[in-house]
């Protein structure tokens, strides 16, 4: 296939976009090396022997009559051991490796291996020679990162005899197996492998999402958790929080494995996760968050086409610990800055422009992108599972959620977290409107809560929305003709929708505390919420007793402090307050009720 | 040596069509001879086999198809730099026009830059005293970041502007590095370029300020070239001469006007408001160059200034702004008529680096709480403000009363302060105890109760 490479020459140059002629025999998305410094570009569009080339790097300098190749191979991921605690770039070009290339700036026609060439690996086979094996079968594993099994698997397209299998050290380009298939044709194995971007993995068969993706953010896990396998948009306007959401998901998921994409986002905050994330400790394993987490950086001011690769970059790299039976899950921050590249290149192909001048395949294209999420049986004869769950920021123009990014997202994501500049004024952080918001994994999941969290816990959240509810109605009225039109009972619900808001919903991310909170304390505190309206409410059946007394409570103060009891003090502690809230409430004191009034 | 073109077939708004070039490549730099011998400059936007779209930096006016005189210098366009920048006055394409002959240069640089390496860039955490209490208490200014002003015609962001300009310092950078202004003028009236060369030159900033200037009646393109002279300067001065640069950029409307201008007349398909689907993009090219570098001392700050046109924050342009700046500095009206300068919508704006920028050993450790109880009590303030406007003073709660009390000081002493007055951080911090102090102690849930202790006032 190499010895009749296809060679065109430049005809036109548009920014990121290139026409080349002489191109006959080239296919779609194959990639093309343009120009004399062999920059990075892909076809999208073919007309006869011309083809329109997006090129993932900065244009200037190129010339009509300048020479394209194409590699005849499709936009490829090198797969393999050494992916997890590394930033790439939209075309998976390692940046920390560029850096020590180049410089603080990135020039163009950089080019550095994926993956690190020279680092031996030592390969453990759970397979012997003479076995079949099918695509998905795991040979052996390497240890990555110290921590993680990464499982050599034979690629889902190959099947075979194995003829030989190594043992020992290896580098990712060395060969460790060799299979021989139907055809008699021997294959050699290595630790890596290749695979398009734009071609979903294949798995055996989809499963029903029933475990939720735990992140330790209150307003998320208890109101509207996600599936392990599901997906979510979280839209909103900008200042309202979405990149620090999104972060706090990627330190606190109960997922293996962690992909960030920064699409065409701040460099800042790509800086942030690479400084912040090597310092912060996964709860779960005691290693540092940054040791499970990829990054894909292709900030706003990096070029545009290599930014609309930079999700199915991540997705791909996602797919691939899939594959080994990991639960993964991808936050894309933000699919606007993708769909946007998208609306670009399609305006300089001049193609017919749909809503906004975004293309009319926007919404298969951002449907097709979430559909690579799920909980899956994989590929290979041991029957494992293993989960994607992916997660989009949309950044929404002046926050309109009707326009096209947005609508077509929410018509295939399963939850809803909608973010709002008037709450985030408020600093009520996160700020996710707890009445809009919705999750469609409500009653998969509830199994799950009512198993490992408790048997009260559906009742206590539509407990807690009622009020939450309640009090939105009620603050039409109080807004209309006053606090004092409304009855006792209404005045308390109206607090005690107060201190669901500002202590339960509300989290710190900064505080070291706050930032997470089990499912375990999750439940204690919006119990111990409910227990002291329940008891308030009850108290008023026995007493006239004044809401200003009520409000004086010290136990209030109390309330406002619980979520920053430490995880290990949990039990003794709340046991105090749900002690101390039942001997306050029962201090208040008044005239004792009528006992007409109570038959009333 | 250079070919010289007279194959002009078309000029259009501020484009330039030529025929039968060779050789031509995309985004070269180029040279046009009037038929008035004038000299002007433009780059290649499109090339399509032998011809070629050229972009006219300085407007086509006095342009004709027969005898305008074309050449292509072969390179991108550079902007000479050294530390001789410092003190001097250049158009907005570059071209001295403070009387002064051209500078030395030490080297020539592209003016579009290139992007910082993510991996390469140190987060940005040293604070910024400005001096004013909204910024510094509430939405604190760091060091490497960029802080739009959003505002709208009538306010006083030039003022405001000049007077960071003036008060800001670093407090852990004293004494050991150097500071430098680059100041960018796109489209404003000479009376306001004015006021800021005056404002410099008055307090002897101006012998460290590098300033290029397209005044409102210069060539509308020429401000497409202007804030990347402007970045360029400034990453010179940051990155070979470490210094602290700060980078006022006025008007990001009009720049954004003059993009649109160049997409209509090559007939793209428009985006929201006839601003061509890239502005995000290209905006982004301009504003992702602040920042800071790994073991580099240096650092680049912007401020840039917009005006929302109809104070419309929802606009294309400060919306994609605020999508990709850190945050905003957003100017209202209603205060302003009510007499209050620096008029700063507290609740609308925002610092996104200013967690990390605060706090013990660098402001003081009562700074977040102080702040995040600020803004959550002004909000609070504002809603019993609007409910009383409806029911009257008399019908609020006790607790509602002291709302509206400190509501109206917050404004009157926190956010209202002199021209001149440059309050220090400590200051700032106590106006805000002192206030708070209205409030009953059972309302201040976001300070830490140590904190009331140490620092609290009773009112």
């Amino acid at each position: 296939m190499k010895k009749n490479l296809i060679k065109g020459t430049i005809v036109k140059i548009s920014g990121p976009l290139v026409t080349a002629d002489n191109m006959s025999g080239a296919k779609m998305f194959d990639v093309i090396q343009v120009g004399h410094q062999n920059l990075v570009g892909e076809i999208i569009e073919l007309k006869e022997d011309t083809a329109s080339i997006q090129v993932y790097e900065e244009t200037s300098g190129l010339k009509p009559g300048d020479p394209v190749v194409s590699t005849g191979e499709a936009l490829s991921l090198t797969l393999g051991p050494g992916m997890l605690n590394s930033i790439y770039d939209g075309i998976q070009r390692p940046l920390d490796v560029v850096r020590d290339q180049v410089g603080a700036f990135i020039t163009r026609g950089v080019q550095a291996d994926p993956l690190n060439i020279e680092t031996q690996w030592e390969f453990t086979p759970v397979i012997e020679a003479g076995s079949q094996v099918n695509g998905g079968d795991i040979l052996g594993t390497v240890k990555e990162q110290g921590i993680f099994d990464h499982k050599i698997m034979v690629s889902p397209t190959l099947s075979g005899t194995l003829k030989t299998i190594e043992t020992g050290s290896f580098t990712v380009r060395e060969t460790i197996a060799t299979i021989v298939d139907a055809d008699g044709t021997e294959h050699a194995v290595t630790l890596a492998q290749r695979w398009p971007i734009r071609r979903p993995r294949p798995v055996r068969e989809k499963l029903i999402p029933t475990i939720p993706l735990l992140t330790g953010q209150r307003v998320i896990d208890t109101f509207f958790p996600i599936a392990k396998g599901g997906t979510a948009a979280i839209p909103g306007p900008f200042g309202s929080g979405k990149s620090v959401t999104q972060q706090q998901l990627a330190k606190w998921s109960d997922a293996d494995i962690i992909v960030y994409i920064g699409c065409g986002e701040r460099g800042n905050e790509m800086t942030d996760v690479l400084l912040e994330f090597p310092e912060l400790e996964d709860p779960r394993t005691g290693q540092a968050l940054m040791k499970r987490t990829i990054l894909i950086a292709n900030t706003s001011n990096m070029p545009v086409a290599a930014r609309e690769a930079s999700v199915y970059t991540g997705m791909t790299m996602a797919e691939y610990y899939r594959d080994m039976g990991y639960s993964v899950a991808l936050m894309a921050d933000s699919t606007s800055r993708w769909a946007e590249a998208l609306r670009e290149m399609s305006g300089r192909l001049e193609e017919m422009p749909g809503d906004e001048g975004y293309p009319a395949y926007l919404g298969s294209r951002t449907a097709q992108f979430y559909e690579r999420a799920g909980i899956a049986r994989l590929l290979g004869s041991d029957d494992r599972v293993g989960s994607l769950t992916a997660i989009g920021a949309v950044s929404p123009p002046g926050g309109d959620l009707s326009e096209p990014v947005t609508q077509n997202t929410l018509s295939v994501v399963k939850v809803f977290w909608g973010l709002e500049e008037r709450l985030a004024y408020r600093r009520h952080y996160p700020a996710i409107n707890w009445l809009t918001s919705y999750t469609l994994y409500g009653e998969q999941l509830a199994p799950f809560f009512q198993k490992e969290a408790s048997e009260q816990w559906a009742i206590m959240r539509t407990r807690a929305m009622e009020i939450l509810q309640k009090e939105a109605a009620l603050e039409e009225i109080v807004r209309l003709v006053g606090v004092e039109a409304l009855s006792k009972e209404e005045q308390i619900l109206l607090h005690v929708a107060r201190i669901i808001r500002e202590d339960f919903l509300q989290q710190n991310a900064f505080d070291k505390v706050d930032t997470y909170t089990s499912l375990k304390k999750q439940g204690r505190l919006l119990s111990s919420i409910i227990r002291l309206y329940d008891l308030a409410l009850a108290r008023l059946k026995e007493v006239e007793l004044e809401v200003a007394d009520f409000l004086g409570l010290s136990v209030l103060s109390e309330i406002a402090q619980a979520k920053f009891i430490p995880e290990e003090e949990v039990q003794k502690k709340y046991d105090e307050l749900d002690k101390k809230i039942a001997t306050d409430v029962q201090s208040l004191t008044g005239d004792p009720v009528k006992k007409e009034a109570v038959a009333a | 040596m250079l070919k010289e073109y007279k194959t002009t077939t078309e000029v259009t708004g501020p484009l330039l069509i030529v025929n039968k070039v060779s050789g031509v490549a995309y985004d070269e730099l180029v040279e046009v001879e009037l038929p008035s011998k004038e000299i002007r400059r433009g780059k290649v936007l499109e090339i399509d086999g032998d011809t070629a779209v050229i972009q006219m930096f300085e407007g086509t006016s006095g342009l004709d198809v027969p005898n305008t005189k074309v050449r292509f210098q072969g390179d991108v366009l550079k902007l000479p730099v050294s530390r001789d920048l410092l003190g001097r006055t250049f158009s907005g394409s570059g071209t001295p026009i403070d009387g002064q002959p051209a500078i030395v240069p030490d080297e020539e640089r592209d003016i579009n830059g290139a992007p910082i390496n993510p991996a390469a860039r140190a987060y940005p955490d040293d604070f910024i005293q400005t001096g004013i209490s909204t910024i510094d208490g509430m939405n604190t200014l760091v060091l490497g970041q960029k802080l739009p002003i959003f505002s709208g015609a009538g306010l006083p962001h030039n003022q405001l502007a000049a007077q960071i300009a003036r008060q800001a310092t670093v407090p852990s950078a004293a004494g050991k590095i150097e500071f430098a202004i680059v100041f960018a003028a796109m489209g404003i009236t000479f009376e306001e370029a004015k006021f800021f060369i005056n404002d410099f030159t008055n307090r002897g900033a101006i012998e460290r300020s590098v300033l290029f200037i397209n005044l409102a009646d210069d060539p509308a393109v020429e401000r497409i070239a202007t804030p990347r002279m402007a970045l360029t300067a400034a990453e010179y001065l940051a990155y070979n001469q470490h210094m602290h640069v700060l980078v006022i950029m006025t008007d990001m409307t009009k720049y954004a006007d003059a993009l649109r201008e160049i997409s209509s007349a090559r007939r793209e398909v428009p985006g929201r408001r006839g601003y061509p689907g890239y502005l995000y993009s290209d905006l982004a090219t301009l504003y992702e160059r602040a920042g800071r570098i790994q073991g580099e001392e240096g650092s680049i700050t912007q401020l840039p200034i917009l005006s929302m046109p109809e104070d419309d924050k929802t606009h294309p342009i400060p919306d994609l702004t605020g999508y990709i700046t850190e945050g905003q500095i957003v100017l209202n009206r209603d205060l302003y008529q009510k007499g209050t300068y620096p008029p700063v919508q507290v609740l609308g704006s925002l610092s996104r680096l200013m967690p990390k920028g605060i706090g013990e050993g660098k402001t003081r450790e009562d700074h977040s709480g102080v702040a995040n109880q600020l803004f959550a009590s002004y909000a609070r303030g504002q809603e019993v403000r609007d409910l009383a406007t409806i029911l009257g003073e008399a019908a609020l709660s006790a607790t509602d009363k002291k709302y509206l009390e400190f509501v109206k000081r917050f404004e009157e002493e926190f956010v209202k302060q002199g021209r001149e007055v440059n309050r220090t951080i400590e200051d700032t911090l106590s106006i805000g105890w002192k206030l708070l102090s209205i409030l009953p102690k059972s309302e201040l849930k976001r300070v830490k109760p140590e904190h009331i202790g140490k620092y609290g006032q009773s009112s």
